[in-house]
């Protein structure tokens, strides 16, 4: 789970980190609410679950009042990659000397965490990483640094020892939050050096393993809800991982490899999958139903793929919950259905005794090539 | 030969009494796994088809010897039931479980190395090596024995994979799910090691997944040391980019690990990519002569 940089600076200020604090808004009424408590010159931040927002203008400076309220104003009426803007952050513009970067992430080649830290921070840091390797100092860990460890670092960084101390401390306490919150990234980009010389956090994110979420009921209360897309999120009740995509076919596969490669197929023969939709293993009747409640919501939906191959998962299942869907639903479009493995036999009994109108495929490609037709134009039924 | 499976391996099974335990219990004792024990901490004394449980990995060890594990236990127990497998000198640890944190499973791995054992997985769908034994949930009709080893991060479309070599006359020696999570037991790079110095291993189908650098790792081995054909497939081409967020990934990784930048990868090392799975069978036709 992605944390906004707010909620990010409120975890990180939890843990002692110097940070860039102001106040979050959601409307321009809010920001009139706010706006008088703040000095200027203030920064406006679209506060949204991707990057590269700088780029597309969600990031604003104001020096009076009328100013600030007028970027708030645009920035709150912003899309981003496609995601409409539905909080900003004002804060305290800081003046900024330098600007250093610290991240710890996970490096899946060795299956360990990896302090990283740089003298050259912002938003060119990829580039950095590509073109000067060298100016990237790393170093594996498996719980939060030691005092000394983060010394070792942030001397390498620092050549003033008294910003060296303060970075140590920085680094040690930002390793405390990546283990306590089970994060897969915490990451300050800029560290700024301000003219006082003091090191702050002006941007923050964090990841939170989701297999995780159970046990940090805390970072629950900083989800950003706003952002969440109200079906994937009805999905993930039901132990479903879907995702909403723009083609006319509704996909309804189990594991998320032969989801992908169910999608691939389908575009392979010419189709657009309406959505990624996996049931997961050793699903149950329900599973299925809701599936097909949420995939049929999408208008566009011209023909329906079922794709399992059973494994943990018995086709017994899967056909129950599709016998009661059509029992409790209209469903006025093709559906194709594909089952193999566990217990499929008796899936396919249960289906044709049902006499409902499936159509079934043996293969992948035959069940991708059926729910394919009836979206291409010169198709008449 | 096979790798890592044959039925001379003593099994016990953590996590027998639940639902997918002992359903899955079943099936391998059909397909002929030497299942000797099973653990459920407070079960022990009962018996699932026949199979012993106990309280502890320790008492099945010492009362039978076993030597395989394969793990049913719920996501937030499985670490430590990892743990307790390899403490116990299980030297093959097949973990099913979904859902389990990567800080766990990372835990789990260092300590089971520490050991000298072996973890398959998380989140995967465990080994077959036909007509000897079966430590998964694969379903075991699709599989024939034969020469083609099988590596996948993936668990249902490695099925579907398998059914289309078995149908084309392609048995297999020994099949393997690595899992699909951040953070596993045994990577490809690991498997194809063991196929290399397997005489039953002709050739091998390689089943990757768009994200990580697995695949490029794979590609990196197969060009330097590797001296058996290899087909592979790379499922999500079409899948939407991640909405990204953070830099450390990507100064990490130096790479997005999309779909373009593997193909591209095991191209460059002269290994073929297969289109479709159907395409496969054909592809190893060609390169198997």
């Amino acid at each position: 789970m992605k944390l906004l940089e707010y909620a990010s600076k409120e975890i990180f200020d939890s843990f002692g980190i110097p940070t860039q604090k102001g106040f979050i808004a959601s409307s321009v009424d809010e920001v009139e609410r706010v706006i008088d408590k703040l000095e200027y010159p203030v920064v406006i931040k679209a506060q949204v679950p991707v990057g590269g927002r700088g780029k597309a203008g969600g990031v604003k400076l104001a020096n009076t009042r009328e100013e600030a309220l007028e970027k708030a104003k645009e920035i709150l009426s912003l899309n981003i990659k496609g995601i409409p803007v539905k909080k900003v952050l004002i804060a305290k513009a800081e003046e900024i000397e330098k600007e250093y970067y610290v991240g710890i992430t996970l490096d899946r080649r060795y299956s360990k965490p990896v302090f990283i830290t740089s003298k050259e921070g912002g938003v060119d840091i990829e580039e950095i990483a590509r073109t000067k390797p060298e100016a990237l100092i790393k170093r594996y860990i498996s719980e939060p640094l030691r005092p000394f460890e983060s010394r070792e670092l942030a001397f390498q960084v620092f050549d003033d020892p008294t910003l060296a101390l303060q970075a140590s401390d920085i680094f040690m306490k930002l390793s405390k939050v990546y283990f306590t919150f089970d994060c897969q990234l915490a990451e300050i980009n800029p560290l700024a050096l301000t003219p006082s010389k003091e090191l702050k956090a002006l941007d923050a994110k964090i990841i939170v393993d989701d297999n995780a979420l159970y046990r940090q009921g805390e970072v629950e209360n900083l989800r950003s809800k706003e952002y969440e897309n109200p079906e994937e999120e009805e999905a993930k009740e039901f132990g479903l991982s879907f995702v909403k995509l723009n083609g006319n076919i509704g996909c309804m596969v189990n594991g998320a490899g032969l989801a992908m490669a169910t999608m691939d197929v389908i575009k392979f023969w010419g189709g657009e999958p309406a959505n990624f939709l996996d049931v997961g293993g050793s699903s149950n009747p329900e599973k299925v139903k809701k599936g097909m409640e949420i995939i049929l919501r999408d208008r566009n939906v011209k023909s329906i793929f079922i794709n399992i191959f059973g494994g943990i998962t018995r086709c017994d299942d899967i056909a129950k919950g599709l016998i009661e869907a059509f029992g409790s639903m209209n469903i006025n479009v093709p559906v194709i259905v594909r089952l193999t493995g566990t217990n499929e036999d008796i899936a396919r009994e249960m289906l044709e005794r049902s006499g409902l109108p499936i159509k079934t495929a043996k293969t992948m490609s035959e069940g991708a090539r059926l729910a394919v037709s009836p979206t291409q134009e010169h198709f008449h039924p | 030969m096979a790798i890592l499976l044959t039925s001379e391996n003593k099994v016990l099974v953590q996590g027998i009494t639940g639902r997918d335990g002992s359903f899955h219990t079943k099936l391998m004792l059909d397909y002929g796994t030497k299942i000797l024990a099973g653990v459920t901490p407070g079960k022990g004394g009962q018996k699932v088809h026949g199979v012993p449980v106990y309280n502890t990995v320790k008492e099945a060890v010492k009362e039978h010897g076993v030597d395989t594990s394969i793990i049913f236990v719920p996501a937030r127990f499985a670490a430590d039931a990892i743990m307790e497998a390899a403490d116990s000198g299980i030297k093959l640890i097949v973990v099913i479980t979904e859902g389990i944190p990567v800080k766990d499973v990372i835990e789990a791995k260092e300590f089971a190395e520490s050991k000298g054992a072996r973890i398959i997985g998380p989140n995967c769908p465990g080994i077959i090596t036909p007509g000897q034994s079966k430590v998964g949930i694969l379903p075991a009709h699709i599989f024939k024995p034969g020469k083609i080893g099988v590596v996948s991060r993936s668990g249902t479309l490695t099925y579907e994979i398998v059914s289309h070599l078995t149908n084309n006359g392609f048995g297999q020696s020994t099949a393997i799910g690595i899992g699909g999570d951040p953070v596993i037991g045994t990577k490809f790079v690991d498997v194809l090691r063991m196929f290399k110095e397997d005489p039953d291993t002709e050739g091998v189908v390689l089943i990757g997944e768009i994200g990580g650098t697995d695949e490029q790792d794979a590609a990196e081995y197969i060009s330097k040391e590797f001296n058996k054909p290899v087909v592979a497939f790379i499922a999500g081409r079409t899948a939407p980019k991640e909405k990204r967020m953070g830099h450390a990934g990507a100064i990490i990784m130096g790479s997005e690990g999309t779909y373009d930048e593997k193909r591209k990868k095991f191209e460059e090392v002269g290994v073929r990519v297969a289109d479709l799975p159907e395409d496969i069978p054909k592809i190893l036709k060609e390169i198997l002569k």
